[in-house]
């Protein structure tokens, strides 16, 4: 088994997808929240094969798609100082801040580097004792452990010249904001694979209770999206609402300990700003006290910079499912990946590029005139 | 951002939070840290995300579910009748492919 190809036999889809054609009782809305769900299903071309009665909607996670403005902001200040080498995963370097973004800042001769890992971003800095090394900390759960780790290396061996700009967000006070809206449409919910590996599912399992919704721990791979989307579909047709677990193979229901403990021992739980849903208490990591001294924001004194989001872009109604990326008027047009309005048209797991880049605007018009 | 591969750990070096694996991913050879992965021994499948190693994949777990769904299985009476349902769904499908529409 290479837990790859598995998972993409053509045979088990077209049942499984019989079944969830046979198992759905009524017109119904699943949020697959993770943004490399969305990738994966427009990618497989699944939301074409699935019963039209059955709408999929694109939750709010990816993590360079909800990072604000200001943030943006902060790290184009940030990468602009004197002797600073700016390291970041490679999306962040295309989403646009208020005057450019950070692949532009390089361009006029800042030190911006893309690393694969934020062990890199350390590395980098041993190595290069002269330079003031900045990790830009983004994700969601999945990888604050990594970013966690990188701080505690960072400060065991006495790296005075890093420090990390944390944008770190959490995925259940988003879906508690979503579930809570009183025109909420969701009927159930895909829950992300990767964050739920880490974190566990206590936090699904209040939410799946509290708004009498089920919630299924799914997968990235085509199999494991389809039978997420068969277990949900079966719960709604038997009434029922309950968490359950598609992914057992990675996703264990305490998560993982080690990995948990690190991120505590770094990180305090804090009031996050995110594009489009605005501020969400308690939803997103900051750097606990003991950590204080590699918090990039207070190291160069940019933490009061506030700004507002842009008009022209409606990445919020997206990121929370009110908006198909077709249905923008700027989709493929103002906007698009090389031109990006907004972040879900640059990140590989932003819903817009993945409709771009899949073909759904042809889809759309070729509908359009039928 | 919460992409993850999955790939199978054929060396070990370091320990502790600087425990270190070689990870194959299909003929590909990166380097993933372990320190989330204490039980990680050399043979398992791990899940990579961002350098680090966050889970091994419990190989019979994945079996099971893989089985559920699929019915890869030697086949029984039972099963062949499954099978067959397999292949009436498939036909089903094909037929409402050439109709121009799946769904």
């Amino acid at each position: 088994m290479r837990h790859l190809d598995e998972y993409r036999d053509p045979v088990a889809i077209r049942s499984v997808l019989d079944r969830i054609d046979g198992a759905l009782a009524g017109p119904a809305t699943l949020m697959e929240v993770c943004g490399g769900q969305t990738h994966a299903i427009l990618k497989f071309g699944l939301d074409q094969l699935l019963p039209e009665r059955l709408r999929l909607i694109h939750g709010p996670g990816c993590p360079v798609c909800v990072t604000p403005l200001e943030q943006i902001d902060r790290a184009l200040a940030i990468a602009a100082a004197p002797d600073v080498t700016f390291c970041s995963f490679g999306d962040m370097l295309r989403v646009p801040g208020s005057t450019g973004d950070l692949l532009l800042a390089k361009a006029r001769g800042a030190d911006v580097r893309i690393v694969y890992s934020p062990m890199d971003a350390v590395a980098i800095a041993r190595r290069e004792p002269d330079r003031r090394v900045v990790f830009f900390a983004v994700g969601f759960e999945t990888t604050a452990p990594a970013n966690a780790m990188a701080a505690l290396t960072a400060a065991r061996e006495g790296l005075g010249n890093f420090s990390m700009l944390v944008s770190h967000v959490l995925v259940p006070p988003a879906l508690k904001a979503l579930l809570g809206a009183e025109d909420c449409q969701i009927d159930g919910l895909l829950a992300p694979g990767h964050v739920c590996v880490v974190t566990g599912q206590r936090d699904y399992e209040d939410l799946s209770a509290r708004f009498h919704i089920p919630i299924v721990v799914t997968g990235f791979e085509p199999l494991d999206l389809l039978s997420g989307v068969l277990a949900a579909v079966t719960q709604l047709a038997r009434g029922e609402a309950g968490v359950e677990n598609q992914y057992a193979r990675v996703a264990l229901p305490d998560g993982n300990a080690a990995a948990m403990r690190t991120v505590r021992e770094v990180f305090d739980v804090c009031d996050r700003k995110w594009r489009g849903l605005g501020e969400i208490p308690a939803s997103g990591f900051g750097f606990a006290p003991a950590f204080a001294h590699l918090d990039a924001e207070r190291v160069f004194g940019v933490s009061e910079l506030r700004v507002e989001e842009p008009d022209d872009c409606p990445s919020g109604l997206v990121l929370q499912g009110r908006l198909l990326p077709t249905a923008c008027p700027h989709f493929g047009k103002r906007c698009t990946p090389d031109h990006p309005l907004g972040a879900p048209m640059v990140s590989v797991e932003g819903a817009c590029a993945a409709y771009f880049h899949y073909g759904r605007e042809a889809v759309a018009a070729e509908e359009a005139c039928a | 951002m919460c992409l993850a591969i999955p790939g199978r750990l054929v060396g070990i070096c370091g320990d502790g939070d600087l425990r270190v694996g070689e990870v194959d991913f299909g003929g590909v050879s990166r380097d993933a840290n372990l320190a989330f992965v204490p039980e990680a021994a050399v043979g398992d499948y791990v899940l990579v995300h961002v350098g680090f190693a966050i889970a091994v994949i419990d190989e019979a777990v994945a079996r099971e579910t893989l089985e559920a769904l699929t019915m890869f299985e030697v086949l029984t009476d039972e099963e062949t009748q499954n099978r067959g349902q397999v292949q009436v769904s498939e036909n089903l499908y094909l037929s409402r492919v050439s109709r121009g529409g799946v769904g």
